[in-house]
């Protein structure tokens, strides 16, 4: 009896009496739901709203930085003659601005080389921001080599990795020259087949199926 | 070693509800006196004796009319003098230790906040200017500084403690789960309060640890855009970190905090599991198995069925 009575929620009376609804108050002629229903529905919908009109515009402020490209920022290293083919010449260039010496890089510069199979008269312009976990590494002239001084990451001459826990070669930048300058642009990424693809951050494996692991990020710029 | 008596606690200093009732016949006054209130009127009190006893009651008038309105003493009773299992050991003082860490990191942090410019070409200055010439800079900023640590190790102290006493059971699971959250939240707060003082090691230390966060596929990218406010570290990223370092974490910690020791005491403490659950001495008597069932032996059995015995001759 009192399962019955339960599952009936003891509103329609006895069991046998004719199942037909009675209007319990609060029902007006026509109306699907009572007016206190209606009233608890549309005061939660206003809540919602204010609510989202408060958090919507909060959250796309904090997120917006994601999707916002800065300018592109040439800036001047040297004179062409600075540079050789055979070995880097190590300068130091503003990459983000507004924040001094913090937003300062490093960059190996050199003449591009026919021997190492690149299109000659342009210049290279190697990171030294390991791509393992992002470390500062220095060329070691007598080795020819980079080396991260973190986790013994090894780069060859060209930048590819023959040692230690990167996953790609080392990042590179831009160059053209402008009146006699070697000027440096933004920061690109490449794969192991020094295939110029957009900047991905230290530890993002690229090429293949890793462009779609770690998908292009809009704040980078298109490679050259 | 002698066992030491266990102090009695004076009657003022127990809640009415947990003092022992009176026994009959001793109620304050000796036996074979009359009762205090029909003896002779007492002799008449100089002002300063009055003076005295209303100065000796206006903290309790204090606190009995802030209870009033609150009518806390109910709860606090409650919360202060409940029961813990047998065999409550040091351990248990963990979650407290991680408690009183995070009050010494706030109070601290609110005290440095006031010398600190979270601006990427003054943060290391200021730091200077903390440790250097504001008078005990140093030893707060040293405080919040290695408090981090202490709270951190704290932290997983209570935790191990938590998962080798088994007391992350039922009934306390979400307990559990809010401590998960609130230890997330602790290295959250570790990780962008490295960042602040600005000097080499916070910044190539910040610089790793974004790169290790950009590596989780798929979303890693965007999460380390968002946490650098742009494709590189920059002038925003110190104000980000700032902002969640000291106003978005700590309100999270403060609250999940109140949640996780509200559901402590709403749950009790559990016993550390070398301690043996007593049964008791004389077994309660098995009622018979037709006892308590209508006729057949079975009880429950009929709803479990789908065939409820009361429902048939009312659905017909």
């Amino acid at each position: 009896m009192a399962d019955e009575q339960d599952k009936t929620n003891g509103a329609q009376g006895s069991p046998q009496v004719n199942r037909e609804k009675p209007k319990p108050p609060g029902y007006f002629e026509g109306e699907s739901m009572t007016r206190r229903h209606a009233f608890t529905i549309a005061s939660q919908a206003i809540g919602g709203l204010a609510g989202a009109a408060i958090v919507l515009p909060a959250v796309g402020f904090a997120v917006a930085p994601i999707f916002h490209r800065g300018k592109e920022r040439w800036e001047g290293v040297g004179p062409v003659s600075d540079f050789v083919e055979d070995t880097y010449r190590q300068v130091v260039f503003t990459e983000t601005e507004g924040i001094g010496d913090a937003g300062k890089t490093t960059a190996y510069v050199r003449k591009s080389s026919a021997d190492l199979g690149e299109e000659p008269g342009k210049f290279v312009a190697v990171s030294n921001r390991c791509a393992h976990l992002g470390c500062p590494v220095r060329f070691v002239e007598a080795a020819g080599n980079f080396i991260c001084p973190c986790h013994g990451g090894v780069y060859d001459f060209q930048g590819k990795r023959i040692g230690g826990p990167p996953v790609r070669p080392l990042d590179q930048f831009q160059t053209r020259v402008t009146k006699g300058q070697v000027e440096v642009g933004p920061r690109y990424s490449v794969t192991s087949q020094m295939e110029p693809v957009r900047a991905r951050d230290p530890g993002e494996f690229t090429g293949g199926i890793w462009e779609y692991l770690y998908p292009p990020r809009p704040s980078t710029f298109p490679p050259p | 070693m002698p066992k030491l008596r266990k102090p009695k606690i004076p009657d003022a200093v127990v809640p009415p509800p947990l003092r022992k009732p009176a026994k009959p016949g001793s109620a304050g006054t000796p036996k074979g006196q009359a009762p205090s209130d029909l003896k002779e009127a007492p002799e008449r009190k100089s002002a300063g004796d009055k003076m005295l006893e209303v100065g000796k009651e206006a903290p309790i008038d204090a606190l009995g009319w802030v209870d009033q309105r609150l009518a806390a003493s109910g709860f606090l009773t409650g919360m202060l003098f409940r029961k813990v299992p047998k065999g409550t050991n040091w351990f248990y003082t963990l979650g407290s230790a991680t408690l009183f860490a995070f009050i010494v990191q706030a109070t601290t942090g609110v005290f440095l906040a006031m010398f600190y410019t979270p601006s990427a070409t003054q943060a290391y200055s200021s730091i200077a200017h903390i440790n250097n010439e504001v008078p005990l800079g140093q030893l707060v900023h040293g405080m919040h500084k290695w408090g981090s640590s202490v709270m951190v190790i704290l932290i997983f102290l209570h935790m191990g403690r938590t998962f080798f006493f088994g007391a992350y059971k039922y009934p306390r699971e979400l307990n559990w789960v809010i401590g998960v959250v609130l230890l997330i939240l602790t290295m959250t707060m570790a990780f962008t309060g490295y960042l602040l003082p600005f000097d080499q090691r916070s910044f190539w230390a910040s610089i790793v640890g974004i790169n290790i966060n950009g590596t989780g596929p798929v979303v890693g990218p965007y999460l380390s855009d968002f946490l650098r406010a742009g494709p590189e570290l920059g002038a925003t990223t110190l104000s980000r970190f700032y902002a969640i370092h000291m106003l978005l974490v700590p309100g999270a910690i403060i609250a999940l905090i109140g949640a996780h020791m509200y559901l402590v005491v709403k749950l009790g403490t559990t016993a550390p599991p070398w301690v043996k659950a007593q049964r008791p001495k004389v077994a309660a008597p098995v009622a018979p198995l037709e006892a308590g069932a209508n006729g057949n032996g079975r009880v429950n059995g009929n709803r479990a069925n789908g065939s409820p015995v009361d429902g048939e001759e009312t659905s017909a």
